[in-house]
């Protein structure tokens, strides 16, 4: 009910939104929690387990009842959102959850009926043991049908999120009076301070006085200060690392911001969070905390009831009773479990009866509290219900005591300890540059023991410690019950304080539960690990920009312009996009890949080979450090020649290859695969700089410099001539190297071949690689992708790492120990070599196998000796169709391949039985390498 | 996110850096001389201590230079970070 003047909400703006399709109005100012209630609509979900009836437990973040969908268009649509922390807008359309059919008559809510079908521990009673078969035939489905929170959104959503990392010397969060004094304080002594708050309005309990905030224009006219409304601190990481999930909404489409905080100190000014207490039927819609219901008629002028019962273990609940007794409310009596309340004379000044050492045997009503059931305390503290006197009311007030919120403390591995005294845990030691301030660093002073509160209640039935969970005492006492000491298990076992509460709500009398049920005190229980984050986060915050054509760098290749225009169809090679086949029109991919293939063995073709990675290495010591890391012999290399190089790791199996080139005395330049660039850099660098630093010499990446085309085929040598000044083609043999004009442009020309035939591959700074590539096009070479490299190397049986090898494979197993300098005292991998393991001869050996019915086998399938064989003796590593050969080939690696020449193997296949294999040398095409001599 | 003190460049955020293993395991000056077993230490035997861990960074996304960092693993606090052939 709306309250006819006072709160902080603008009555000249009225907006309109809609709850489950019934349309209402609210004021600017209203959060669609005091808008619903100011509409009188109490009943705002169900629960997660037994579908119970639930309304408004709170006014702020850590409501647990109140969650529901806000849908503002396709892939707009948001579960689970509080209902407390949503502002209201004009148009606003929110649904409640969890309800089938309706929210009024609920079928499922007839589980709540059979609740103890669903006790502590179900879920794993019925997984394991003889209950296994029921929970496939029977639960499942009907548990897929209940629970769950909310559904997920299907369209990609729209709108944009930000990220920003910020500075500053203090990050004040929590903007209540404790928080507002200390940013005002840290601002005066210089400080950039950020005070981010949660609330769309800050001032934390300050906003239960009207007028403005003190202290907050102080801080918004100060520009060493940011302040950040609706921003929830909700990670703290190590050395003051802070992350804020800011809430923007903004009309030009950028939702949230992701702030990345780095600060020296940090002020936690989290202030305190009131406890809900346990009796049975504490769920009903009505319930709620009696803070809550002063923040409801304070800030925005709604009565949550007209006749309300308030049930004390603290001070702080007569405050509330007395704030809605002045604006309007009958209090028609305050409970309390304290046998001497400090404020009954106050009460009873007022009016109000008090009823000491009372408690709540349990509520009455449907879907809204209509009545309590008071009762005297026994002397364990457990309401007597055979005296229990029933008082009409349509709202339950709970002072439970207050639990200062320290969960982001936690996170900084604050250790809580237990104070006597306040009756809760405080703060405790911290490493992190951290204070506490207000009520999260001492509390809010104690009311009745936490632990007389829990032992009053470990018998009464449906008395709440989690309404999200929909956990009770008796859950937590049948788990204690059951064996379960430590609290962690305990929270597992009952899920209590799991999903969104992180023990918001229920983590205090959780535990409390706990200890009465272990016969230990709160202390001795402990407490639970807060687990970031504190509040839920949408991924759209978390991602950030890093979606879509942004989600990871694209690295294109210097042709890449032409391939697009030409129809090529790419395949992602690490970052980088790389041309797999350039199909003509109406040409089926394999088709291409077959022409091209053709072109290359018959006249040229032309390969955009820019994506290896390319190393300059330069110093006077770069031949002898090159000697240490790689498997040749590098000194004996004279300038101008080039050698096919290996690298492997210090445990022996190989890492990259590529070819190394000598320049100069004191230069090389090195290529590695595609996806080893980095990786190789990284790691010649750690030997330079950490175990050879003696040496001297450079590694600098030109893999970004160097553009490069791959001319390969009989023809490529009168194809290039015209084009080349400076160098005399004919007179290169195969793997050298020679500095050159191609078109004009200094060139780097090497004489080498990725396909057994003459070829070149052409190093031009990148810029200039689509001239040439165009000339050489308009000479008649042919454009080949990735595809048919593929064909053309496996037909040489040349080996891709990472392909033929997976990181247990030595350069031996290849059939390449006639890289490996003989004479060599060292390199890396070289001891490893030498164990007894790696010289077996029953190792994998990389063979040849053709196939001996018509198709290619399947890569990766598995080889074996006979049908039916339970082991595998290797597996095929490469297959394909050769256009060249007119038959598929493969490659693979063989239990003593090398020696079983001639033999037969089977390769499993998924879509049938086993294929015979002939086993052959690896090199199917021009095995004496007359063409690369050409 | 660790806040790491580069030898050389100063404290830059961990995101800058690339780990690279337990520090100060010296490769065998002639590895033909050691036995099978001791080669398989220095391959693959590594403290993975309680406590106080000396360990190599590189500033990856910096100078790409590598050095020693002495961190907490149960704190992740680095009290120290030095050059290579440098005491802590
Ligand atoms: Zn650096």
């Amino acid at each position: 009910m709306r309250l006819p003047s006072g709160g902080r909400i603008d009555r000249s703006k009225p907006l309109r939104f809609t709850f489950d399709g019934r349309a209402f109005t609210g004021f600017a100012g209203d959060t669609l929690a005091s808008a619903l209630l100011a509409n009188g609509v109490h009943l705002l979900g169900r629960s997660f387990k037994y579908h119970r009836p639930r309304g408004l437990l709170s006014a702020g973040a850590e409501e647990p009842n109140a969650l529901v969908e806000i849908d503002r268009g396709p892939g707009r649509r948001e579960p689970n959102t509080r209902a407390t922390m949503v502002p209201l807008v004009e148009g606003l359309t929110a649904r409640s959850q969890n309800r089938f059919p309706s929210l009024r008559f609920d079928l499922a809510a007839l589980a709540s009926l059979a609740a103890p079908l669903l006790p502590a521990g179900f879920y794993y009673k019925t997984f394991l043991g003889p209950g296994r078969e029921a929970w496939h035939r029977r639960w499942e489905p009907l548990i897929r049908r209940m629970a769950g929170l909310g559904r997920a959104p299907e369209a990609p959503d729209p709108d944009r999120y930000a990220h920003r990392f910020a500075h500053c010397e203090t990050l004040v969060i929590g903007a209540g009076r404790a928080g507002i004094a200390a940013a005002l304080e840290a601002a005066e002594a210089g400080d950039r301070v950020i005070l981010c708050d949660e609330q769309m309005e800050p001032g934390g309990r300050l906003l239960l006085s009207p007028g403005e905030v003190p202290g907050l224009a102080a801080l918004r006219g100060n520009l060493r200060v940011t302040l950040l409304p609706r921003t929830t601190a909700f990670h703290y990481g190590l050395q003051n690392f802070v992350s804020l999930a800011e809430i923007l909404d903004r009309p030009d489409g950028l939702r949230e911001r992701l702030w990345q905080v780095r600060t020296a100190r940090v002020v936690l000014a989290t202030g305190a969070l009131e406890r809900p207490l346990p009796f049975r039927g504490n769920d009903r819609p009505g319930v709620m905390l009696a803070d809550a219901a002063r923040a409801y008629a304070a800030r925005w002028a709604v009565l949550p009831g007209r006749q309300a019962v308030l049930l004390a273990a603290h001070d702080s609940g007569y405050e509330a009773a007395f704030a809605l007794q002045d604006r309007g409310a009958r209090i028609a009596a305050i409970l309390d479990l304290r046998a001497a309340p400090p404020l009954a004379a106050a009460a009873r000044a007022r009016g109000i009866e008090v009823r000491a050492a009372h408690g709540i045997a349990a509520t009455r009503g449907g879907l809204r509290v209509t009545g309590v059931l008071a009762a005297p305390l026994r002397p364990d503290g457990s309401p007597d219900a055979a005296r229990a006197t029933p008082i009409p009311c349509d709202l339950v007030l709970m002072a439970g005591g207050w639990t200062p919120n320290l969960a982001l403390f936690s996170q900084a591995r604050g250790r809580l300890r237990w104070d006597e005294a306040a009756d809760a845990f405080l703060p405790g030691e911290v490493a992190e540059a951290l204070t506490c301030a207000g009520a999260c660093a001492a509390g809010r002073g104690p009311g009745h023991p936490i632990a007389a509160i829990a032992a009053g209640a470990l018998t009464a039935r449906r008395a709440f410690v989690d309404p999200q969970n929909d956990v009770t005492t008796r859950d937590i006492a049948l788990a204690v019950q059951e064996g379960f000491r430590s609290i962690e298990h305990v929270k597992r076992y009952t899920t209590t304080g799991m999903a969104t509460d992180q023990g918001k709500v229920g983590g205090m009398l959780g535990l409390a539960t706990a200890a009465a049920a272990s016969g230990r005190t709160v202390p001795e229980t402990g407490h639970t690990t807060f687990r970031p984050p504190y509040t839920p986060l949408s991924f759209g915050t978390l991602a950030g920009r890093h979606r879509g054509p942004l989600f990871d760098p694209i690295r294109t290749a210097p042709s890449h312009g032409w391939a697009e225009a030409h129809g090529a169809v790419f395949e992602p090679v690490g970052q980088w996009q790389r041309a797999r086949a350039y199909p003509r029109a109406g040409e089926a991919l394999h088709a291409a890949v077959a022409r091209e293939c053709l072109a290359v063995r018959q006249k040229a073709g032309l390969l955009d080979a820019s994506t290896l990675g390319k190393i300059e290495i330069v110093g006077p010591d770069a031949a002898e450090f090159l000697e240490r890391c790689y498997v040749n012999a590098v000194h004996s290399l004279r300038p101008g020649r080039c050698r096919y190089a290996l690298l492997l790791r210090e445990d022996g199996f190989l890492f990259d290859d590529g070819v190394l080139a000598r320049l100069a005395e004191d230069r090389f330049h090195l290529t590695t695969t595609t996806g080893g660039a980095a990786r190789v850099l990284h790691l010649l660098e750690d030997y330079a700089q950490t175990e050879f630093p003696a040496l001297r010499v450079f590694l600098t990446s030109t893999t970004e410099h160097w553009g490069v085309a791959a001319l390969q085929g009989p023809a490529a040598r009168e194809m290039l001539a015209p084009l080349v000044r400076g160098c005399e083609l004919a007179a290169l043999p195969h793997m050298t190297v020679a500095e050159a004009e191609v078109m004009g442009i200094p060139a780097r020309l090497f004489r080498v071949s990725f396909t057994g035939e003459l070829g070149y591959e052409i190093n031009l700074p990148a810029d200039r690689l689509p001239e040439l590539w165009e000339a050489l096009i308009a000479a008649g070479a042919t454009p080949y992708g990735t595809d048919a490299m593929h064909v053309l190397r496996a037909e040489k049986g040349y080996v891709i790492v990472g392909q033929e090898t997976d990181g247990t494979v030595t350069p031996l197993d290849l059939g390449l120990g006639w890289v490996i300098g003989k004479a060599k005292r060292d390199f890396i991998g070289k001891r490893s070599l030498a164990r007894a393991e790696m010289q077996r001869p029953d190792r994998r050996q990389l063979v040849g196998l053709a196939p001996l019915e018509g198709r290619a086998p399947e890569e990766g399938a598995q080889l074996l000796a006979r049908p039916g064989a339970r082991e595998a003796e290797g597996h095929v590593t490469s297959a394909y169709a050769s256009a060249a050969l007119g038959r598929p080939i493969a490659l693979g690696l063989l239990a003593r391949g090398r020696a079983r020449h001639g033999e037969t193997v089977l390769a499993t296949r998924l879509d049938g039985p086993p294929q015979p294999l002939q086993i052959v040398p690896p090199v199917f095409w021009d095995p004496e390498g007359k063409r690369l001599h050409g | 996110m660790l806040l790491i003190a580069c030898p050389w460049c100063g404290p830059r955020p961990e995101m800058e850096f690339r780990h690279a293993g337990e520090a100060h395991l010296a490769r065998p000056a002639d590895p033909a001389a050691v036995s099978d077993a001791a080669w398989a230490a220095y391959l693959y035997e590594r403290s993975n201590p309680r406590g106080e861990h000396a360990e190599r960074w590189r500033h990856l996304h910096g100078c790409g230079r590598f050095f020693n960092a002495r961190r907490h693993t149960l704190t992740d606090r680095i009290s120290a970070t030095y050059k290579p052939g440098e005491a802590p």
